[in-house]
């Protein structure tokens, strides 16, 4: 199919007119036909409305060739043809079409609420939120346990519904949307003075994923190139956020387990970290690190010594954490071979971010869609095999090796560049009529960001896909006949976002 | 054990000296915003820049809302007059949301002392957290709250995991539409005599989303309000001292 257009960059953008508009056959044979036979995925699903009608953009990416294909459909009536049986990936980007926009899905079955939001353009709400029906398996030795949206520890809210025959678990479904602040839907007529606030808030512990994310794409649109300096300050902001990240989550997996002391170490370490993306921004979480035509702080001799000493310095404590964790066999026999995923489900439901690479596949965006720094530089994806908890837990630690790594490399090339003047900050000019497309790898997974501009150089409808997005679903099948006791340790492993799935 | 003794001797003792010692915060932090003079005539720089619209501007004179402000010093950059400083200053708690607002006249954040409050809780407090709409930044701030570095249960400071066993609740977000219901019922939950934290900007006010159609303004108009940690988020030491504040502790 050569109908679609593609694009070689990321990030990348191209005006409206050059993306034809497929007939209904055409966009959906198309995507089939890329998915199965081109190694491409679905990025993104989405609709928008087009004056009296609606569009329905698809991007695919393939993932060895760097490409993106965009295909587009103009729906002639308020429906069209359901495909989630033939490409299991876009299962959720079906229903949230359906949720947004009141578009009815022929074929498709029990359509469920995604996040239990507003109708873009009716703006009324359907129904109260977890107020849906829920899948249910009738017989004598099944129970059924709800856990949620307000939890035990301190955690964003989310609502569990488990059917268990004995102590395992049938079906795990998961009922989000209580994080849903409707920042999509507030980025119409944007960019505004709070949009890059929010998407930093988009989800809070990925603050320089989604910020990157979107100030690349409003500067790929805007015809602006932020200095090599500026690339590298984002860049080791963006690594800092993943070692600090993936230190967490090791310390709460040890404390699900039970395991105090790598727990009490590494959730003394994931401060220290934070503190490093601080001694940069001020914010522990990097919050106005980024800033549309270059960075924020600059980061300046001495204080990249500084950084780079500050890491030597925790490098063997984290290690010691870690390794301790990974030696202790009573910690091992409780996340070994426990909520593991089948390569073929990866690969159907299209999950992304450690997911994937937990599982031998090579899927990282700043190896597959190279965007700023990573462009100029060669380095290898951690990956793991067994797929279960264990291997998520055992690739941050190899996650945590390479990013010190490329950290390091960062700070030394840093040191060597000239200091990085504050840039005042300047308005973006979008071109009219447009659709960009900025992908970045954050520490869960690709986070993707696309916008379309109207007439008049406004986002008409910004999407955005966080890789919890794709991988909520993954919980749910790892969690497929495994015990309900081990539930807290398994979503702990993936660590997902609720309000990065929520918007 | 020999193993986790050897790595115990490497990892060394972590818990700070809070609060007899002050903590040393980055250089780049910024807290209590310190004005410092009047505006050049006509200037609105600040208030259009502002995404939370925390500044509000009468005569020559401007006041910050620190209910509203996320302290991303863009005003202080800005500012052609230089009249705005972020000073280092983390405390950032009150008991009243009228004595959040920071001018050139008013340098600090009131506190009152609500003596029926430190009779009941000054000892022991177990809260109980609800996140409403919050990005996770909150929330991950008030779990470090829990690591060696802070040891909030030093202090006899607990996070429950019912809000039945709650003297309180500590809420963060924006309080989502999809969330008020629940957040409600929590509070219901729990037996008097209760209180409630609003913890970070959102919480306050609704912060950055309080103008979009699916959240509310923070806890205004839902619930009365005892402590207002502000923050985007809040430092863990700007919390942990706002809680030893409320229970009569510093």
């Amino acid at each position: 199919m050569s109908n679609a257009k593609i694009l070689t960059s990321n990030p990348c953008w191209t005006t409206l007119e050059d993306v034809l508009a497929l007939s209904e056959s055409d966009f959906w044979q198309g995507i089939v036909e890329n998915i199965t036979y081109n190694d491409f995925r679905v990025l993104s699903l989405f609709c928008t409305p087009n004056e009296t009608k609606f569009d329905i953009f698809c991007i695919l990416g393939n993932d060895n060739t760097s490409l993106f294909k965009i295909f587009r459909h103009t729906l002639s009536s308020k429906k069209f043809q359901s495909h989630t049986e033939t490409i299991p990936q876009i299962h959720l980007f079906e229903r949230e079409i359906a949720e947004q926009f009141g578009i009815t899905l022929d074929g498709a079955q029990w359509i469920k609420p995604v996040r239990f939001e507003q109708d873009f353009s009716l703006h009324v709400k359907k129904s109260s939120c977890g107020d849906m029906e829920y899948f249910q398996i009738d017989g004598d030795d099944i129970h059924e346990v709800g856990v949620g949206p307000v939890h035990a520890g301190i955690i964003e809210p989310g609502h569990f519904r488990f059917q268990c025959y004995g102590e395992n678990v049938a079906n795990l479904e998961i009922s989000l949307g209580y994080q849903h602040r409707g920042i999509e839907r507030a980025m119409i007529g944007a960019p505004y003075k709070q949009s890059l606030a929010q998407m930093e808030a988009v989800a809070g512990d990925t603050t320089i994923g989604h910020s990157l994310a979107h100030i690349q794409l409003l500067e790929n649109m805007s015809n602006i190139k932020a200095s090599q300096k500026a690339e590298t300050i984002r860049a080791l902001l963006l690594e800092l956020e993943r070692i600090a990240n993936h230190v967490g989550d090791i310390g709460a997996l040890a404390g699900d387990v039970g395991f105090i002391t790598t727990a009490s170490y590494c959730g003394k370490l994931r401060g220290d970290y934070l503190n490093l993306s601080a001694k940069i921004t001020g914010s522990r979480f990097g919050r106005g690190g980024i800033s549309f035509g270059g960075v924020g702080y600059d980061v300046d001799f001495t204080l990249a010594s500084e950084i780079t000493h500050e890491m030597e310095k925790l490098k063997p404590k984290t290690l010691g954490a870690i390794n301790l964790f990974f030696r202790t066999p009573s910690v091992l026999e409780r996340i070994e071979n426990r909520g593991k995923l089948a390569y073929e489900d990866i690969i159907n439901y299209g999950l992304t971010g450690m997911v994937a690479k937990s599982c031998s596949i090579q899927r990282d965006a700043r190896k597959n869609y190279p965007f700023g720094y990573y462009n100029n530089i060669s380095f290898d994806i951690a990956t793991e095999s067994s797929s279960d908890i264990f291997a998520r837990a055992m690739l941050r630690k190899d996650e945590i090796i390479a990013s010190f790594e490329l950290a390091n490399t960062m700070l030394i090339k840093i040191r060597e560049m000239p200091n990085e003047k504050y840039h005042t900050a300047q308005k973006p000019k979008l071109p009219p009529n447009s659709l960009g497309v900025s992908i970045i790898e954050g520490w869960r997974g690709e986070i993707v960001h696309v916008a379309i501009t109207d007439k008049n150089s406004k986002f008409s409808r910004y999407k955005i896909v966080d890789p919890s997005f794709k991988n909520w679903t993954a919980l749910s099948l790892a969690m497929k006949n495994e015990q309900i006791s081990d539930f807290p340790i398994c979503n702990k492993s993936f660590n997902l976002s609720y309000c990065g799935f929520d918007l | 054990m020999f193993l986790i003794l050897k790595e115990r001797f490497r990892q060394g003792y972590n818990t700070s000296d809070f609060p007899l010692k002050e903590p040393i915060l980055s250089d780049r932090f910024a807290g209590l915003p310190k004005i410092m003079g009047t505006c050049k005539d006509g200037c609105d720089i600040c208030l259009e820049l502002c995404p939370t619209d925390a500044i509000k501007k009468s005569g020559d004179a401007i006041d910050i809302d620190l209910g509203r402000c996320i302290f991303c010093d863009l005003c202080a950059k800005e500012c052609p007059e230089h009249i705005i400083k972020f000073t280092s200053q983390y405390r950032l708690s009150s008991n009243n949301r009228n004595a959040l607002f920071i001018s050139k006249e008013v340098e600090n954040i009131g506190f009152k002392l609500n003596k029926k409050i430190q009779k009941i809780f000054g000892r022991s407090l177990h809260l109980r957290q609800v996140s409403a709409g919050g990005c996770n930044a909150c929330e991950a701030d008030l779990n470090v709250l829990g690591t060696p570095t802070y040891d909030l249960n030093r202090f006899g400071i607990n996070f429950t995991a019912s809000p039945r066993h709650a003297d309180g609740i500590i809420v963060t977000g924006p309080v989502s539409l999809n969330m008020k219901d629940a957040l409600l019922e929590t509070y219901n939950a729990l037996s008097e005599p209760k209180i409630v934290i609003a913890s970070g900007t959102c919480a306050i006010s609704g912060g950055i989303f309080k103008n979009n159609d699916e959240v509310c303004c923070g806890l205004e108009d839902i619930l009365p309000v005892d402590l207002y940690i502000c923050g985007c988020p809040p430092h863990p030491y700007t919390a942990l001292h706002a809680m030893l504040q409320l229970m009569g502790r510093i």
